[in-house]
């Protein structure tokens, strides 16, 4: 039973950093329609950052923030700059261009940085809290569910109470109706692809200090799995993203713990293929209209 | 309801009863290489309920797509209160009092009754203004008001239609353009809608263009109607006249 509840607790602060990176991804499927292979590669970008300025200030902090507004203006970058010149072409080009913008990030830095992995500093324990005599979660597990919990009840707020929120949500449901009402539509994608790109930066320095370190390639696995969580939730659900990341946090924790480690991929496609089989859209995406 | 919702908006001169609002000349418009409207012109007076009708492809909906933006026109003058609504981009038209109730109502199924009703607002920020209309709408359609946090896919094909032109009052439109509002519901809820837009012109001086295949429907509440064929105008005469010559009605719309 402890050995049970030490897995849990940890799926839980792991899963919640994958439905952070799962809402990024659905964030840019609700505004443009677009899966953002790029997603990856961007956030690992955005993490360089973060090292870089928390290494020459020595204050975490300062590198977290620096990390989500490199994340804005890349995300500003690559939608101006890239994406808007293929999203009206076939969805296949934004695939394409999506896995070009990964390999010509990648590439970028390895050039600039190695392709080493390098430890980053965090600004809490990682060695779990015991009680009970229990195993639990660490201060760092503590901050990561915290902030993901506080970043998730902002962008609810942001988009059921706000103006803007309202705006683009309804930019992404029905773009013509609502330029019809005066919604800058074109300016609504890119804030979505700003937004999300600042989301998955944020969700890049929770994670990568909890794996092997930083490198070109260290969201690589993460965006798998953010991507089955998705997938799982539905690609058009931030409440799915939520609730998909805590579940394939927890499957990779117990499947991990019990089973062994080479196991929890297999048993995510398993999910993931269950899930595709029963509710192809996704467990949160299905909406049921009445007809007139 | 008060006047509130469809009165002009401050710093807009209303427009004298029987003076064209709406100045539509020479306008060719179509999709691709494939021009649909050939040379249109049309005259909405102010405070007149003006009906376009004809059979499935006269250019109906893509006369008003051509007004409110989402169709470029190839040639034409479009004049709204004089000015020229043309050079004003699609999402600023609503500004210029320009209300598009596009086919299929166009409500937003995935937001509620309020949010999809405070979007037709939010051009002009929100606020005690916006809450205001917003309220007058509900007292103008009160089966609204007992669903107001309602997603739009929840509620019936009468209902839709309400909440689309209620959402088009919100943004205190001088113009409102509606297409084919009778479109998948029962003849009595056609029925209910029709009077509501005749009620919206007499008792608020609301101008509307309506485009309907519902021939009988559109030019019992309209004073002007206007045949269109294969993209044309064929014939603009008052509504009662339409309705009762046998020889216009055999010749383009079918009954």
């Amino acid at each position: 039973m402890d050995h049970f509840l030490h897995l849990l607790s940890s799926g839980l602060a792991r899963g919640a950093v994958f439905a952070v990176f799962a809402l990024a991804l659905v964030l840019i499927w609700r505004a443009a329609r677009i899966v953002n292979f790029a997603q990856g590669a961007m956030a690992a970008a955005t993490t360089y950052v973060a090292f870089a300025v928390t290494a020459a200030t020595g204050n975490y902090w300062l590198g977290l923030a620096a990390a989500v507004l490199a994340g804005a203006l890349l995300g500003l970058v690559v939608e101006r700059g890239v994406m808007r010149h293929v999203a009206r072409q076939s969805p296949l080009n934004s695939v394409i261009v999506a896995l070009g913008v990964v390999m010509v990030l990648q590439a970028v830095l390895g050039i600039a940085f190695g392709n080493d992995y390098t430890p980053m500093r965090v600004p809490f324990s990682m060695e779990p809290l015991w009680v009970g005599g229990v195993p639990l979660l660490s201060p760092y597990d503590l901050y990561v569910i915290g902030a993901v919990a506080m970043l998730l009840l902002a962008l609810g707020l942001l988009f059921t109470r706000t103006a803007v929120g309202l705006r683009m949500r309804a930019a992404a449901f029905a773009p013509e109706t609502s330029r019809l009402l005066g919604v800058p539509v074109s300016r609504m994608l890119t804030l979505g692809w700003t937004l999300s790109a600042a989301v998955g930066a944020f969700a890049a320095v929770l994670v990568i200090p909890t794996e092997l370190g930083l490198n070109p390639h260290a969201t690589d696995t993460l965006f798998v799995y953010a991507f089955t969580v998705a997938i799982v939730g539905g690609l058009d659900s931030p409440v799915g993203a939520a609730v998909g990341g805590l579940v394939v946090g927890v499957l990779l924790s117990l499947v991990t713990g019990y089973l062994g480690s080479t196991l929890a991929p297999i048993a995510v496609l398993v999910l993931l293929v269950v899930v595709l089989l029963v509710r192809p859209a996704g467990i949160f995406s299905a909406r049921q209209v009445r007809q007139a | 309801m008060s006047a509130g919702v469809v009165a002009p908006r401050a710093g807009t001169p209303p427009e004298a009863a029987g003076e064209p609002l709406l100045d539509v000349a020479g306008l060719t418009a179509g999709y691709g290489g494939t021009p649909v409207l050939h040379d249109v012109a049309l005259r909405v007076p102010a405070g007149d309920v003006v009906a376009v009708v004809g059979a499935n492809g006269a250019g109906k909906t893509t006369l008003l797509r051509a007004l409110s933006g989402l169709v470029r026109p190839r040639a034409g003058t479009v004049r709204l209160g004089g000015a020229d609504l043309l050079a004003v981009p699609v999402e600023h038209r609503v500004r210029a009092g320009l209300a598009h109730v596009p086919e299929g109502h166009g409500v937003i199924a995935e937001l509620t009754v309020d949010e999809n009703l405070r979007l037709g607002g939010l051009w002009r920020g929100g606020g005690r203004d916006l809450r205001d209309a917003v309220d007058e709408v509900y007292a103008l359609f009160e089966p609204l008001a007992r669903r107001v946090a309602s997603p739009g896919h929840q509620l019936s094909g009468g209902e839709r239609q309400m909440l689309a032109v209620g959402r088009a009052l919100v943004s205190r439109p001088r113009l409102l353009l509606l297409d084919e509002p009778s479109l998948g519901l029962a003849p009595r809820v056609v029925a209910d809608i029709m009077a509501m837009l005749r009620r919206l012109c007499d008792d608020h001086g609301l101008t509307i263009l309506l485009v309907e295949q519902n021939v009988r429907s559109a030019l019992s509440v309209a004073d002007v109607g206007v045949v269109l064929h294969l993209g044309q105008v064929v014939a603009t005469r008052p509504a009662r006249s339409l309705l009762h010559d046998d020889a216009l009605r055999h010749a383009y719309l079918g009954f």
